[in-house]
């Protein structure tokens, strides 16, 4: 199999034996990046060099017979630009921050880095995260590898179209309301929210601090797992970052790979079904469901009726904290800066830049933020939303109390056209109905590819939920599923990603 | 401006009105480092050098609460008799200003540190007036703009602003009274002796600089007046930028004058921020902002709550030092001072010199009676406060232990104290070096003493003839002929003896 059509775990192994080096594995990537990202657009900035000096590191490792750093050391992997990173532009796909270089690394570019992952560049997102598309983005869409016509997901379309487009083998995203695996869903990817706190948010630009988790993506379990366990664990930078082990989850994957669930107790979410979603979207759900009955898992009928008020409680939470955290993009110290011309004040400059610097969505979600912590309305609705946040806590424990991990679909529908709900932020929003309860609870949550859907022949994405810091619950689960998934299916899906050279 | 005859007199002010206060001080903590990151917490220093991506708000950066400014707020609060909060949160305060690098202040909302305690304040007659706190928080400080061009070093009508983010995100500590009512025409004294005595009990703690000058303690005063026993409540102002403990008192009384003119003409109030101006005594309106400031707190989300367990505090209650107020009662009473002596000591700030010198030999009297007289005259002379001048409670007690030994007189243990402070080294070396030593030859005494007798026969008869009195003219002339350098008692001992 090429190089670029290889899993990350297959890689690492063949360039720590040696049969291949970690250079000639990021130039084929390199290589693959020129030759299909101007029709997918899924990265923003590729650092050649940068890439290339780390991949010769751990050949040099390699060669002097060194223990490698990480057992993923000289894999090439594409990071979203929202997660700062020395020597390259960090720009969370806006105008205000064009051309801004991040003095200091995150706490996951440092990890990455310590564990010898060649970094290949930044991938595209919706502005600041905030959106279901990546149609929000300054630098144009990301396209759906599967039909270039479709939306990739968002906010981290990216970083999953660069894996279905085998121009990385290993992505990181960041997931506040779904925006690792409903991008994973609709790619044919899996996709990782781990437990919030176990993935340190330093460096991470904040779209919603409470909600905001750094995660792994990736074409297998396993190499998600792989890569999970590089990047999770304690860090002091991070005051919201849990002190406790990371939860063994590549020995999980390993673990589920044998195909046996049983034992397991697996809870449908009732209230994730029926008007909204595409048939083909509840086939292919249903059929993985079955499967995992297969398997030996029992599987039971769970209501979660907080759920239903999920949604609305995300639009005030996220927007409130965001009008907050995005109040720093100011023009006085970094980014943009407009009407800077003797001839305006301090306070002009400052709005002339953020008007100018700031898209649609992201103003739109700083006014609703701004509106729902305003005197007088803070507790209708940023107090609501955070009542509504501990009864969605409670079912979730409520749920977790009889059975392992929850599932449903990831989203509700297949990659819609591009263009088609950007004059509808209600039905943009819709996309991320069943990932945000995760969010707001924080707990573990991860998209797994199903299959496609018979309607239009788009990929479906599984979504398994897992209590906080049980993040190997869902991978032993997500992993037999895949096993049998692709056993039934007739091989790897995503190997169904149509051709894309010399587009 | 106004004019003085915008102005109500004072004791016409008080006949009509009852005052009532606020005070908001806001404390700079002395921690090493700042509030949320490791940037180093030092006054002065070249512009941004003590800053990293956290207190520069870069994209990305987190806070991480320095926890002795934690441990500082709850000594704070437990010094001013507070509660303690069991869970407390921090608060994201929104506005925008360019100093302040997140636009947002992280603070402390509706769950401060500490709460509901009080101060016991001692007002120049000796009398305790009870102040009650509100509450003390946490916070962070802001940068410093710096407004170059245009005439008033305002942001209004200047060429261009720098900013200096030194400052931003050094730990301050926010103490905020409840309402004070019944001070009436003391208002001004209580509100200055209430930042005095906080002052002092922040320096005992020894968590803060607390250099009004420098901004290490601000304070800022609010203060409405009601018609006299009508019970009504009057509208407030905040006066700003009170930087002495001296203006703290100007602003309160000159707010009331300028309060008073008005309502006593029909006038409202208007709520706002004035800003005190050292040098002609005065407030002004602050940029009056047409809307009502909205800071839409929230929860601070980045950092988790602060739930202090009651060991914690117990343990930090017991690092608590000795209460300025307290102390003074103890050593009023072991001194057996007079409210007066007190007072003076208090007043020259003299407490922990005179303290001091008794612990190093002398009396609580003859130390006193050089802090607060002879070495308070040298520093005013000086120009510098008491404690910073060049002589040690030590070299002072030496002094005296000299005197008492007989090796000097009073008067040449001035001229010791001068040499000391002059920076001829310790007290003997001066002793030796300027040739200070009392002559207690007896011989040379008694040559010294004939040759005044015979100088002035005729006072030397009326001793003789019993008029004791007049032997003192012979001591001066003994005295002057020794340059001083005798014991004035013992020369008066020789001359009666002579004359008998
Ligand atoms: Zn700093």
């Amino acid at each position: 199999m090429s190089l670029i059509r290889s899993t990350a775990a297959e890689l690492a192994a063949k360039i720590h034996g040696g049969e291949v080096s970690a250079v000639e594995v990021a130039q084929a990537h390199l290589d693959r990046i020129s030759s299909v990202d101007k029709g997918v657009n899924a990265f923003l900035h590729v650092d050649t060099d940068g890439a290339l000096a780390a991949a010769k590191k751990v050949d040099d490792d390699v060669a002097a017979g060194r223990p490698v750093a990480s057992p993923l050391a000289g894999v090439p992997l594409a990071l979203k630009d929202v997660l700062v990173a020395e020597g390259m532009p960090t720009t969370c796909g806006s105008k205000i921050l064009e051309g801004w270089h991040s003095p200091y690394d995150s706490t996951v570019t440092r990890r990455l880095r310590e564990a010898g992952v060649v970094i290949l560049g930044k991938t595209n997102m919706d502005e600041f995260a905030m959106g279901s598309s990546t149609e929000n983005s300054a630098y144009g869409p990301t396209h759906n590898p599967w039909d270039l016509d479709r939306i990739p997901g968002g906010s981290g379309g990216g970083s999953s179209a660069a894996l279905a487009a085998f121009e990385a083998p290993l992505a990181i995203g960041t997931d506040t309301g779904g925006s690792i695996r409903q991008p994973g869903s609709v790619t044919g990817t899996v996709g990782v929210k781990p437990t919030y706190g176990s993935v340190s948010r330093y460096g991470l630009v904040a779209f919603s601090s409470s909600l905001d988790q750094a995660g792994p993506c990736a074409r297998t379990v396993l190499d998600a797992a792989l890569l999970h366990e590089v990047i999770a664990g304690y860090d002091n930078m991070d005051s919201t970052s849990i002190d406790a082990p990371v939860p063994p989850v590549v020995a999980a994957a390993r673990e589920g790979a044998s195909g046996d669930l049983s034992g397991v107790r697996v809870g449908v979410v009732s209230q994730f079904s029926g008007e909204g979603y595409q048939p083909g979207v509840l086939a292919s759900f249903e059929a993985a469901v079955e499967q995992l009955r297969q398997l030996g898992a029992e599987v039971v009928q769970v209501s979660c009726p907080s759920f239903d008020y999920a949604m609305p409680a995300y639009y005030l939470i996220a927007p409130s904290e965001a009008s907050s955290n995005l109040a720093r993009f100011d023009a006085m110290r970094y980014g943009l800066r407009v009407g800077d011309d003797g001839t305006h004040g301090a306070e002009e400059v400052m709005a002339l830049t953020r008007d100018a610097g700031f898209g649609a969505e992201v103003k739109r979600r700083i006014m609703i933020g701004t509106y729902a912590l305003s005197s007088g309305y803070y507790d209708a609705y940023y107090g609501s939303a955070q009542k509504v946040r501990t009864l969605i806590a409670r079912d979730f424990d409520a749920a977790f109390a009889t059975v392992d991990v929850l599932v449903s679909p990831t989203t509700p529908t297949t990659a819609f056209k591009i263009g088609e709900r950007v004059d509808d932020p209600m039905a943009m929003y819709k996309a991320d109905l069943c990932t945000i309860p995760s969010n707001l609870a924080g707990n573990a949550a991860m998209s797994v590819p199903s299959g496609l859907s018979a309607d239009d022949g788009l990929p479906v994405g599984l979504q398994i939920m897992a209590p906080a810091l049980q993040d190997h619950r869902m991978y032993r689960v997500a992993a037999a599923y895949e096993v049998a998934r692709d056993a039934a299916q007739g091989g790897p899906l995503i190997q169904r990603v149509p051709q894309l050279e010399g587009i | 401006m106004t004019s003085v005859a915008d102005l109500m007199d004072y004791d016409e002010v008080v006949a009509r009105f009852d005052p009532m206060l606020g005070l908001e001080v806001h404390v700079e903590l002395h921690t090493k480092t700042k509030m949320f990151c490791g940037c180093a917490n030092e006054f002065g220093g070249e512009p941004n050098t003590h800053v990293c991506p956290v207190c520069l708000a870069a994209p990305g950066a987190l806070p991480v609460v320095n926890g002795v400014a934690v441990e500082s707020a709850i000594r704070i609060g437990l010094a001013l008799n507070c509660e303690i909060a069991e869970w407390c949160r921090f608060a994201r305060k929104n506005y925008f200003y360019p100093d302040m690098p997140k636009n947002f202040q992280t603070s402390q909302y509706d769950e401060p540190i500490a709460f509901n305690g009080y101060l016991d304040v001692t007002l120049d007659d000796g009398e305790i007036f009870r102040v009650e706190i509100e509450r003390a928080h946490m916070e962070e400080d802001t940068g410093k703009s710096l407004h170059v061009g245009g005439a008033t070093g305002r942001i209004h009508g200047a060429d261009h602003s720098l900013l200096d983010y030194n400052r931003a995100g050094v730990p301050l500590i926010e103490i905020v009274t409840k309402m004070i009512p019944g001070t009436a025409e003391r208002a001004p004294e209580v509100a200055r002796a209430y930042v005095s005595a906080l002052r002092d009990l922040l320096k005992a703690l020894d968590v803060s600089d607390v250099r009004m000058d420098q901004g290490s303690l601000r304070c800022d005063a609010n203060v409405s007046l009601s018609p006299k026993d009508s019970g009504v409540l009057g509208t407030r102002t905040e006066t700003k930028n009170v930087n002495s403990l001296r203006s703290v008192e100007r602003a309160v009384r000159f707010e009331m004058t300028r309060q008073a003119a008005i309502l006593a003409e029909g006038g409202e109030i208007v709520q706002e921020t004035r800003h005190f101006e050292e040098a002609s005594g005065t407030t002004r309106a602050g940029r009056r902002k047409e809307t009502a400031e909205d800071y839409r707190y929230f929860p601070e989300p980045d950092l988790v709550p602060i739930a202090p367990s009651r060991e914690w505090v117990e343990e930090l209650r017991l690092t608590l030092p000795e209460m300025p107020a307290e102390r003074r009662k103890r050593i009023k009473a072991e001194w057996s001072l007079t409210d007066a002596e007190l007072r003076d000591l208090v007043n020259a700030d003299a407490i922990d010199l005179v303290a001091a010198t008794v612990e190093a030999g002398a009396t609580s009297v003859e130390a006193r009676s050089w802090w607060v007289s002879y070495l308070m005259q040298q520093a005013n002379t000086r120009g510098v406060e008491l404690g910073a001048l060049p002589i040690t409670p030590a070299q002072v007690a030496k002094v005296v232990a000299l005197v008492n030994e007989g090796a000097l007189t009073n008067k040449l243990a001035r001229e010791v104290v001068i040499g000391v402070l002059d920076g001829e080294g310790e007290p003997e070396q001066v002793v030796e070096a300027r040739g200070l030593k009392v002559v207690s030859d007896d011989g040379a005494l008694e040559k010294a003493v004939d040759e005044a007798l015979a100088a002035q026969p005729d006072v030397a008869d009326k001793i003789r003839d019993g008029k004791v009195a007049a032997a003192g003219a012979i001591v001066g002339a003994v005295m002057k002929a020794t340059k001083g350098q005798a014991d004035a008692k013992r020369v008066r001992e020789l001359v009666i003896a002579r004359c008998s």
